[in-house]
């Protein structure tokens, strides 16, 4: 197949016989993955379930893992990550990822709210250390909150696990994203634990005790809001069990005070910005568009690594200033710390 | 006061502001069906060629051969000047789609796509029209400006026109490797040769494709089908080079001197690009077909706007000329075309000669 694409290359060149095979499908396609859209479930009011028909590229998942998804919206093409919540081995070749409509959120709003069946996804290959061991733990905590809830349904429908709790946290019953499912699966096997906080009030680890007395003796999965990712690292760490902890961020914990800023040059596109200390060079390089390599937008991939020509950035989780040339930055959780030079 | 008009420095910078605002303007409203729009002149050309190229495997047959020339041109025309010259101009870098996307983009043409991005790009949309500067003025062969000194060859300039329009994209490649520097001995050697090495490497397979590969995959039709493909490369040269040299040498269009472009402000650098260009008139279809270079003018206020909205502010950009009494030259091809060689076989004689001539010819007709 390669080498018949080669050859076809040299009657298409400089284009490639792919730039023609995707006029016929998209799917096709041999650079870029890409999916169609073949349902689009609601879950919640404002959750929904898409189920993608990926290309011949897609190699599968993990459960647990996450895909990126790229979605052109008036006319521009934008990336976010989402849980993966199909099981890992559907026979049917499709998948599914779940998304939850977040205020102000452009992706998110679009996927829940205006996509439809028949619409084009451009995809990255599954990825993610948030899945289980092989073999399965003889005793599992899982504990979420709102959207966190996604990664452990992909689990719970990928593994069958011998003992698990599961915590997880929404404002509402209505709210439960999955919560029909969830409650189906109820059995001495699956603990299940709901709490709304329109009910009992927001979780706090200090109720641990109570929900789930043998806490120290499970490993745990944990994936939410920031704030409850940051309560369960200091919660594991007083208890000296940290390595049994595993957690899932969706967004980067940023500092409150970021620095100043400084004008941010990609030499190899010919394009300068002004980019402010609180403005990931990711997001100031796609703003001005510059093609910018990228992957979690999470400072955890490193598929966004660009070579630092000169001046120095700005961890934004950290706030720490580092940067020497050559240095590989991460551009999606660095900030200019001055005048910067990209090679890009 | 401006170097290059009547106006003052507070009215340049007023023209300035207005052509800001309309470039302002286009970019908040770029969206959903600017990329549309890319997406299906792309998938155009790609079904013309391809129907193009289908049609010549029967070759032999003349209707065959006439629908499958004309694909195939139309094709190679879209592809260099819709869709290569104003991807690779970051036109639709905004919409962040690798596959349109200046960085990423490669041509059916001579010139490698960056090298292009150099000497078109940076060279000739920043020097426009300053002679010494811009070099794509008479690209180092012809004499297109009475500043410029003549020299013996100039007296053949219109002849040589005509090989430079049959022969274009090479003619491109070739002067970008800047030989005329070399053989002024401004310019090592070995770095046009380097240049041309990359030209070869970009022409090679294009060539193949063209003159190999595709007529013998049509086995009999093969000498029938070479001839198309000659024959759709030529009118992409002589086309390009019609509408390119209608861009910025017709009547009415001014060129300057590196000293009137001392401390050019953003206005005046907008003006230089308004009074350095000129547009051509004519249908939706012509349009499309010149890549929006009949908008010369827009291109060269806006060179990263996108191509498909040149058109609807051509309108407000020739009323602002109006407003200050500046000059906003356009015309039909052929007129503006004749407007061109005319100026080329003028300034094949030298100055003083052709003063000489015309004096005489003065001097019969009196008599």
């Amino acid at each position: 197949m390669t080498s018949l694409l080669q050859a076809a290359a040299r009657f298409t060149t400089p284009f490639l016989p792919d730039d023609y095979l995707t006029l016929v499908n998209p799917l096709w396609s041999t650079r870029e993955l890409r999916g169609r859209i073949e349902a689009v479930v609601a879950e919640t009011a404002d959750a929904a379930t898409i189920v993608v028909k990926p290309g011949r590229s897609w190699t599968g998942h993990r459960a647990g893992q996450y895909v990126r998804v790229g979605v052109d919206l008036d006319g521009v093409r934008h990336w976010r990550t989402y849980s993966l919540t199909s099981p890992a081995h559907r026979t049917d070749g499709r998948f599914t990822f779940t998304v939850k409509a977040i205020p102000d959120g452009l992706v998110s709003t679009h996927l829940v709210r205006s996509a439809a069946a028949g619409d084009l996804l451009h995809l990255e290959p599954a990825q993610g250390d948030f899945v289980l061991p092989d073999p399965l733990p003889r005793k599992a905590l899982f504990l979420t909150a709102g959207s966190g809830v996604t990664p452990v349904m992909g689990m719970l429908r990928s593994h069958r696990l011998a003992d698990v709790v599961h915590v997880h946290g929404a404002p509402t019953r209505d709210a439960v994203v999955f919560g029909a499912d969830l409650r189906a699966r109820r059995s001495p096997a699956y603990v299940l634990h709901e709490r709304h906080d329109d009910d009992h009030g927001m979780f706090t680890l200090d109720q641990l005790e109570d929900v789930c007395p043998d806490w120290r003796d499970r490993d745990v999965w944990v994936c939410g809001p920031g704030p409850l990712m940051d309560a369960a690292e200091v919660h594991w760490a007083d208890a000296g069990l940290t390595d049994r902890l595993l957690l899932e961020r969706f967004r980067p914990r940023l500092l409150a005070e970021p620095g100043e800023g400084g004008e941010v040059v990609f030499t190899r596109s010919a394009t300068t910005v002004d980019a402010p200390g609180s403005t990931a060079l990711l997001d100031a390089g796609e703003a001005a568009g510059v093609l910018m390599p990228s992957g979690c937008r999470m400072g955890i991939c490193h598929g966004c690594v660009v070579p630092l020509l000169a001046g120095r950035v700005r961890d934004l989780r950290t706030g720490e200033v580092h940067g020497d040339e050559g240095d590989l930055i991460q551009t999606c959780i660095s900030a200019a710390a001055g005048p910067v030079e990209l090679d890009l | 006061m401006s170097k290059t008009t009547h106006l003052n420095d507070a009215q340049v910078a007023e023209i300035g502001r207005e052509l800001d605002a309309i470039r302002d303007e286009v970019l908040a409203q770029r969206g959903a069906s600017d990329a549309a729009y890319i997406r299906k002149v792309i998938k155009a050309q790609r079904i013309l060629e391809t129907g193009g190229r289908a049609a010549l495997f029967a070759s032999l047959f003349p209707p065959a051969w006439l629908a499958g020339t004309t694909m195939l041109s139309f094709s190679k025309i879209l592809e260099n000047m819709e869709i290569g010259h104003n991807v690779l101009h970051g036109q639709w870098d905004w919409m962040r789609d690798p596959e349109i996307h200046s960085t990423t983009w490669e041509w059916d043409n001579a010139t490698p796509a960056k090298d292009w991005k150099n000497s078109h790009n940076n060279l000739h949309h920043t020097w426009t029209n300053v002679i010494g500067k811009d070099r794509d003025v008479g690209y180092g062969v012809i004499r297109m400006a009475e500043d410029e000194p003549w020299k013996i060859h100039h007296l053949a300039q219109l002849p040589m026109t005509f090989l430079l329009s049959a022969l274009f994209q090479y003619g491109i490649a070739i002067y970008d490797a800047e030989v005329e520097l070399v053989w002024r001995k401004e310019k090592p050697v070995a770095s046009a040769v380097d240049h041309l090495r990359g030209v070869w490497k970009k022409v090679r397979p294009q060539v193949a494709r063209d003159y190999l590969y595709w007529p013998l995959l049509t086995g009999p039709n093969v000498v029938t089908t070479f001839a198309a493909n000659a024959t759709a490369n030529f009118a992409r040269n002589v086309w390009s080079h019609t509408v390119i040299f209608c861009g910025h040498f017709p009547d009415g269009v001014s060129q300057f001197t590196e000293e009137q472009i001392e401390g050019e402000t953003r206005g005046d650098w907008y003006l230089r690009q308004l009074l350095g260009s000129a547009n051509l008139e004519g249908g939706d279809f012509f349009h499309l077909m010149t890549g929006n270079l009949s908008f010369q003018i827009e291109h060269h206020l806006f060179p990263d706007l996108p191509s498909n909205r040149y058109k609807e502010i051509a309108p407000r950009v020739r009323a602002l000329c109006e407003q200050y009494d500046l000059p906003y030259t356009t015309g039909p091809l052929g007129k503006q075309y004749a407007t061109v060689l005319r100026r080329i076989a003028r300034l094949s004689l030298p100055t003083p000669v052709r003063e000489a001539v015309t004096e005489m010819a003065g001097d019969v007709q009196a008599a």
